[in-house]
């Protein structure tokens, strides 16, 4: 079942169109990845499609509702969710809190309660630490559930991130690079995880340089270049279409080529 | 678990109370008293911007425009409009809500240096709006507070109003203790590390930091009203610009974040131009060079940084 429909996106800067009319569907418990050079606007379309910029033209569609000019905090509530290329981690604030605020939107307090610390609220408090823990058991961080954020190392912070996304219990889930800078141990883990997200029945939208990991886990592929829509198809014939090896895979060299097939 | 004593919510009311008991203990003289009481007053005005700066990160340089509103308040309700004095200083913190409310909400789109400017400016206005209006503030003379009474009992005397703001300060960390460990509080807490990610799982980060500055606008209104009350007397200057500097500089000094440091810090600016008054004209430079030592040898702020040397020793 398909549940964002993107159609026809596009953003320009200054003169630069860098989302040039891009249009592309996925589904629920797919895995659907965006790839292309650098530049080519694959986090430009994440941040349209997660609200952060407003489009200039096209329209977004969120089961099948019209979401296109929403802003990111009420997309959440719709059942989007993000991690970012450039950590986005809430430093000061220990691993299991980092995923507490993940749950904000299901926890039933309001201000006045929170400050006379009324019973609703301990509750709210256990509950969501519970859920909180559960969440960081499944992406393998349980045991720095009470470590500082900012005393992590990266790869741990990159599944914290993905932790803190699920959850918002999300529907569509995009992840932007999220094996950037692992090695191959933590990039492993990554990539059973992620299949284990989507096998669970969320919409995977992966942007990711590590074209193994793509290939291997993808069920689609979207290839951009220069804002625009390349080729889209399984990683198989994306693989071979000669139009991307022309501007993506043979422009960066046999290095990339290599990995691909690896 | 000497970890899990500091930052427990009871251990650190526990540590305010017997602070707040003991000080009449070892000095019992009107004069300590009197800093003091200060000392809690200013605390409480300060533990509102560690709601808003150390919980929520956003920077204020006019709070004591909200401390002038609330001072105010006590001082113009009763005065001049006969209302009750508790009652003038309950209104007194409402209008400091609602006055927080209508500027905060166009002004916190503003970030960092901008919003510092933006805020400052608030308190400026606020200064010369009291300075102004004479027929109703005194103007730049200010204005005398009348004597609270609850209940024909008249609230009098150093030693009452010592645990009035004594109390009053316990209340007020209690309530910023609370929201720190609740849902609230972390997503204020969330949207000082990244907005960006807050609003990715669904804070609402324009009304979280809203209702952040709204606190701090009561607290400092509260804290105004009982340094009015306690003082009998008003001036403009309540609302000054120093004033505002000395809030920031409590929070930041006693350790951004921490309701124990927020007392630290109102104590140092409190006390130590009292204590280095013997100084005579070097006072300014020796409390200039003090916040300046401190800030090196304790960069996180004096509560944190020695809260860290303690947890190392002994690991």
């Amino acid at each position: 079942m398909t549940i964002l429909a993107v159609e026809d996106l596009g953003i320009t800067f200054g003169g630069l169109r860098a989302v040039d009319g891009v249009s592309f569907q996925v589904s629920l418990g797919e895995v659907f990845s965006i790839i292309g050079p650098n530049g080519a606007g694959k986090t430009t379309l994440f941040n349209l499609v997660t609200g952060i910029y407003r489009p200039g033209r096209g329209t977004i569609r969120l089961a099948g509702e019209d979401v296109t000019h929403l802003a990111p905090h009420l997309l959440v509530r719709r059942g989007m969710a993000r991690t970012f290329q450039n950590l986005q981690i809430f430093f000061r604030m220990t691993a299991v809190e980092n995923v507490m605020v993940g749950h904000h939107l299901s926890e039933r307090t309001s201000l006045l309660a929170d400050m006379l610390a009324w019973p609703t609220v301990a509750r709210q408090n256990r509950r969501t630490r519970t859920r909180a823990m559960e969440l960081l058991e499944r992406v393998g961080l349980a045991h720095h559930a009470e470590t500082v954020a900012g005393e992590l190392p990266y790869g741990v912070l990159k599944r914290l991130e993905i932790a803190r996304a699920l959850a918002v219990d999300p529907k569509v889930l995009l992840l932007d690079e999220p094996a950037a800078g692992c090695n191959a141990v933590e990039t492993e883990a990554i990539d059973r995880l992620i299949v284990r997200i989507a096998e669970s029945g969320v919409a995977v939208v992966l942007i990711e340089h590590d074209m193994k990991l793509v290939m291997k886990i993808s069920d689609r592929v979207l290839v951009l270049a220069h804002g625009r829509r390349l080729a889209e198809g399984p990683p198989r014939e994306v693989r071979n279409d000669p139009a991307v090896i022309a501007a993506y895979l043979g422009e960066h060299g046999a290095r990339e080529a290599d990995r691909a097939h690896g | 678990m000497l970890k899990t004593l500091l930052s427990s919510r009871l251990a650190v009311l526990l540590l305010l109370a017997v602070v707040i008991a003991l000080v009449p203990v070892l000095a019992p003289s009107s004069f300590y008293l009197r800093v003091a009481a200060l000392v809690w007053v200013f605390a409480l005005a300060a533990l509102g911007l560690t709601i808003l700066m150390g919980y929520a990160g956003q920077v204020s340089l006019g709070h004591a425009g909200f401390l002038g509103i609330g001072a105010y308040a006590v001082a113009i309700g009763p005065a001049r409009l006969g209302l009750d004095p508790l009652l003038s200083l309950v209104l007194g913190a409402v209008l400091c809500g609602l006055v927080a409310y209508v500027v905060g909400k166009p002004i916190l789109r503003l970030k960092g240096y901008y919003l510092a400017i933006a805020t400052l400016g608030f308190g400026l206005i606020v200064a010369l709006v009291l300075t102004s209006e004479g027929a109703i503030t005194g103007g730049p003379d200010g204005m005398q507070v009348p004597r609270m009474t609850v209940l024909g009992w008249r609230v009098s005397g150093i030693q009452t109003w010592y645990w009035i703001t004594g109390g009053a300060l316990l209340i007020g960390a209690l309530l910023a203790l609370n929201i720190q460990a609740s849902p609230s509080g972390r997503a204020f807490r969330a949207l000082h590390d990244s907005e960006i990610a807050a609003a990715g799982v669904g804070v609402d980060v324009a009304s979280k930091k809203l209702a952040a500055f709204v606190i701090s606008g009561v607290y400092a209104g509260v804290a105004g009203s009982l340094l009015a009350l306690m003082n009998g007397f008003i001036t403009p200057e309540a609302a000054g610009f120093m004033h505002s500097i000395e809030l920031v500089a409590m929070v930041i000094i006693g350790g951004l974040g921490s309701v124990v440091g927020t007392v630290v810090g109102a104590a140092f600016l409190v006390v130590l131009p009292q204590a280095l008054t013997m100084l005579h004209e070097y006072e300014q430079a020796v409390l200039g060079l003090l916040i300046m030592a401190f800030m090196i040898l304790l960069p996180a702020g004096i509560v944190p940084s020695l809260r860290r040397l303690v947890l190392e020793r002994v690991r």
